[in-house]
């Protein structure tokens, strides 16, 4: 529950306290010995390696605004880079990857593949993308910062990129022992772009020139209640990939073509998903012009009910997007700092406005993963409907990165320099900007 | 037992008077009049819209059909399913009741023997309008039997040799079986014999979420029957847009439907009186126990025992093989509709008809890819395209920017309660030529239309913009991509020099 009076708060106090409470979920979720986070903090979460990755790309925002030690951040991420590179890989059991990618959910404690579940490309790029941000961000001179460079260097390049594209164009999302490639596709824009930019740079595995191509032969340039968007229904899409890079300015083949660029477009999205909520086409609670937001996260539940003599039909976790749905009324409210870069005006309006009324769904500053006010009163739910219990690391990673990026652009600056992140958007067609100056600081 | 809901056709006075009309016990077929100028194999939507239209221009025709008069549009296919799937929109509407300002009944009966004579009463009141005795009215030989080619010029049924200059087939195509061990021996329905139940199974496993797969699933559901979808790929509807899938796929999900994407059936059994299915998702195997399991999967075409090697008529496993004039591999021998065709719909097999008679009796040059296709999935909402999609004008290096319109944010639809879904218009960038369009909407079978007509008519997304439609009807939703489309073109340097012109007009 929010313990401070949000709305006495300046804009730049009330980011610092919601950065904090999210930045504090990796220290109070991690697991010191081998630097695995969990997913969530509910009882007996499994580590995430994306959660992970979020972890390390927050350690450095730490160290800047003093909340924990250089020495301390650098503990943590030695012991997850030594995990890593030391932990078993191969096509057996009781392993914790293959061929340089790893399993989606590790045990906290013995770092093995737990739930039966996939080898996730995506997953490991965003562990990557944090393992590259730690090694640009430890420069230091001693043993203990050059052995993160060394370490992050070596699990990037041993990612075999190639593989994981089977036999096609596009990368596989996911692989699995018994069965090999799950045969999802990717198909439209979605958050993967760091995936094709990190397995096109490889030094070593790059995956095959037209792999980038292929996936954005899917893409789907669209005209939706006003705004040109390339279209990605949950808002989680737009804002994955830019936690890391800064596509403002910088343009591929696709966007040169629509004379727009991937910034501007996850701004108009976010101003889709307010313009959806405005719409509030099935009558969801609370949904208006600062409660908006669907995206990836935890639901109410799979069940059906009659709310108001409307049929609705619940889900658990689940993609909810706009303006093609899914939507059950369930809003994801980190998605407002996640997307302050791109519309501080709206989404400072949006956390401003949870705060004064819904105080009771943040717990201290820190965000749940969901809540759905359409459940206000009803079942055992109380007068702010459903809410997720604890909280999800993804969600709070997201938190941190997204308003440091708004308030010092610090990750984006990290990786404006990390060759393989420029070499990789070149490769990718990417051009301009930022780009196109040596040093890659044009900020 | 799958028996006991089940019944051999003709189940009851309906179907018997059907087969009155569209294989009469008695017919007698007549002498053979040759050479014919066009003798058609199989009376299904090809055969019968050939036969008319050569017969309407003076031509001597021959058509001959083995089974039932209608193929299976009328019999097996578009007419019994959606009859079906109008009581079961009926029953949702009921259920739905309070949404509509009504009262949902406390105890919702289904009656579903009700529901299935519906059905059939209306198929043969449908069918009666190409009765073998109004057929042969118009000037039309047809005869009954099994068809053989005995030569590159002449047919064979029921011991009779028709000569002919030329010829059609259009056999159509059958449900084909999924190759899963176990399903023959458990027994399964397909879209010939789905239309025997006479009680709704309770539990019910829908294999393909195609088109066939995903209206039974959904009009089960709504007839009473717990049903579960399984469907091997990622999303329904394969090479329909992701968004149109991801509509259906939550509507099928709210209505009750079990989905189960990236799921294989991967072997059937049968156990104490129940069907008991492995389903393999990834690594895990589970099985579920149901009372009927219905293939949606595959369409196979009717080539056997047609003799076509004594025609010099090629075919494989896709069909008989065609040139872009429907011409086979004998020129005297064209083909039309499923037998022939990746698109399997009534719609198609009658255009391709009409091109094979203008091409076959007067020397025309009509070509199939020249053809404007359209078509529909018949769930709620409906899902209706025509054209090219997004993805296959890109790989085709043409931009295209899609115009796209909320049924939300059309008036008629939110009155009607039927808001869910959109209506998106593809152009290529830069001009408002149309490409292609999909609709998703309650009624989009009807809506799609108005698009069809003007890509046929060369009609731009502008133009489209400017033709009234009478408000409020859903099919607004059309030409609001129009003004959509409209808007865009307000371009700065057009609103300055508008404001300039205006301020003068006020001096």
């Amino acid at each position: 529950m929010l313990r401070a009076e949000p709305a006495a708060l300046s804009d730049d106090e009330l980011l610092d306290r919601y950065q904090r409470a999210a930045f504090d979920y990796f220290q109070e979720n991690v697991n010191a010995e081998n630097g695995l986070v969990a997913d969530t903090s509910r009882p007996n979460s499994p580590a995430s390696i994306a959660v992970v990755g979020f972890a390390l790309s927050c350690y450095p925002i730490g160290v800047e605004r003093g909340w924990m030690t250089r020495e301390a951040a650098v503990k943590l991420t030695l012991a997850a880079l030594r995990f890593f590179s030391t932990s078993t890989q191969g096509n057996g059991d009781d392993v914790t990857g293959h061929k340089g990618f790893y399993y989606h959910f590790l045990d906290m404690r013995t770092g093995l593949r737990v739930w039966r579940c996939e080898l996730s490309m995506v997953d490991t790029a965003l562990l990557i993308a944090g393992v590259l941000v730690a090694g640009a961000y430890f420069s230091g001179d001693d043993d203990e910062e050059a052995e993160i460079r060394r370490l992050a260097e070596a699990l990037y390049r041993r990612v075999d990129w190639r593989w994981a594209q089977g036999s096609s164009p596009t990368l596989r999302q996911g692989w699995k022992p018994k069965s090999g490639f799950l045969h999802y596709g990717w198909e439209g824009y979605n958050e993967a772009t760091i995936l094709y930019v990190l397995s096109m740079a490889s030094p070593d595995s790059p995956t095959s020139g037209d792999s980038y191509e292929g996936w954005t032969a899917t893409y789907q340039w669209e005209n939706i209640y006003g705004y040109d968007v390339l279209y990605g229904g949950p808002l989680f899409m737009h804002q994955f990939s830019h936690a890391w890079i800064d596509f403002a300015g910088i343009r591929d083949a696709f966007m040169r073509e629509k004379n727009s660029d991937y910034f501007e477009n996850s701004r108009r999205s976010t101003y889709l998903h307010r313009d959806y909520a405005r719409h509030n086409p099935y009558g969801y609670g609370g949904y208006d012009e600062n409660l908006w937001g669907l995206s990836a996260g935890d639901g109410p539940g799979g069940f059906r009910t009659s709310v108001d003599r409307q049929r609705r039909r619940f889900s658990g976790y689940a993609a909810r997007g706009a303006p093609f749905g899914p939507d059950d009324g369930t809003i994801a409210p980190w998605s407002y700092p996640a997307s302050l870069p791109f519309a501080p005006e709206i989404c400072l309006a949006a956390l401003r406005h949870l705060g004064d009324r819904y105080p009771e769904v943040v717990d201290n500053f820190r965000l749940p993963s969901g809540f759905n006010p359409t459940l206000a009163n009803r079942r055992k739910f109380g007068r702010n409907g459903w809410v997720s219990e604890g909280h999800y690391g993804l969600d709070q990673g997201i938190v941190v990165m997204m308003i440091e990026n708004h308030r010092s652009r610090l990750v984006w600056k990290l990786m404006r320099s990390n060759q393989h992140i420029r070499r990789g958007l070149r490769k990718a067609g990417f051009t301009g900007g930022w780009l196109s100056r040596d040093d890659g600081d044009g900020a | 037992m799958a028996r006991d809901r089940t019944a051999a056709f003709p189940v009851d006075r309906n179907d018997i008077e059907l087969i009155q009309h569209a294989h009469p016990p008695h017919w007698k077929n007549p002498e053979p009049d040759g050479p014919y100028n066009l003798v058609v194999i199989g009376a299904g939507p090809a055969g019968l819209t050939a036969a008319r239209d050569a017969a309407g221009l003076g031509a001597k025709v021959a058509l001959i059909e083995r089974n039932l008069i209608g193929g299976a549009c009328v019999n097996v296919g578009c007419i019994p399913s959606k009859s079906v799937i109008r009581t079961a929109r009926l029953y949702a509407d009921m259920r739905d009741a309070e949404s509509f300002g009504g009262d949902t009944p406390e105890r919702l009966h289904v009656d579903f023997q009700r529901a299935m004579r519906r059905m059939r009463q209306i198929r043969q009141r449908i069918s009666r309008a190409d009765s073998a005795a109004t057929i042969a009215s118009e000037g039309i030989d047809v005869f009954f039997g099994e068809a053989r080619f005995a030569g590159p010029d002449a047919v064979i049924v029921a011991g009779k040799t028709l000569r002919f200059k030329k010829a059609l087939v259009a056999t159509g195509a059958r449900a084909s079986l999924p190759t899963i061990p176990g399903l023959a021996e458990a027994g399964y329905l397909s879209n010939e014999t789905v239309f025997n139940l006479t009680a709704c199974p309770p539990r019910l496993l829908v294999i393909g979420g195609g088109p066939l797969g995903c209206e039974a699933a959904q009009a089960f559901c709504l007839l009473g029957a717990k049903v579960i979808l399984a469907q091997r790929d990622p999303m329904f509807l394969p090479g329909e847009e992701r968004d149109a899938a991801q509509v259906l796929s939550d509507a099928l999900a709210r209505e009750g439907v079990e989905v189960r994407l990236n799921t294989e059936v991967v072997a059937v059994r049968t156990a104490g009186g129940k069907k008991l299915a492995d389903l393999l998702r990834d690594d895990d195997t589970t099985t579920i126990s149901v009372d009927e399991i219905i293939t949606g999967i595959g369409r196979s075409p009717n080539v056997d025992g047609l003799d076509l090697e004594n025609a010099g008529v090629a075919y494989d496993a896709n069909g008989i093989k065609v040139d872009d004039y429907l011409r086979t591999t004998n020129p005297r021998v064209y083909a039309a509709g499923d037998v022939c065709l990746d698109y399997k719909f009534t719609h198609i097999a009658e255009a391709t008809a009409r091109i094979v008679v203008q091409n076959a009796l007067f020397l025309g040059r009509k070509r199939v890819s020249q053809l404007v296709v359209p078509w529909c999935t018949y769930t709620d909402p409906e899902i209706a395209h025509v054209g090219l999609y997004p993805a296959q004008a890109r790989q085709d290096g043409i931009p295209v920017k899609t115009y796209t319109v909320l049924m939300h944010d059309v008036a008629r639809a939110v009155m009607d309660g039927e808001e869910e879904g959109f209506v998106k218009i593809h152009v290529k960038e830069g001009s408002d030529r149309i490409l292609g369009a999909t609709v998703v909407a309650s009624h989009a079978g009807e809506m799609i239309n108005a698009v069809s007509l003007a890509i046929k008519s060369g009609m731009g997304l502008h133009a489209l913009a400017d033709v009234i439609h009478p408000f409020p009807t859903q099919a607004q939703g059309i030409k609001m991509a129009g003004d959509a489309y409209r808007r865009t073109r307000f371009t700065s340097l057009w609103k300055r020099l508008s404001a300039r012109w205006l301020a003068w007009s006020r001096q």
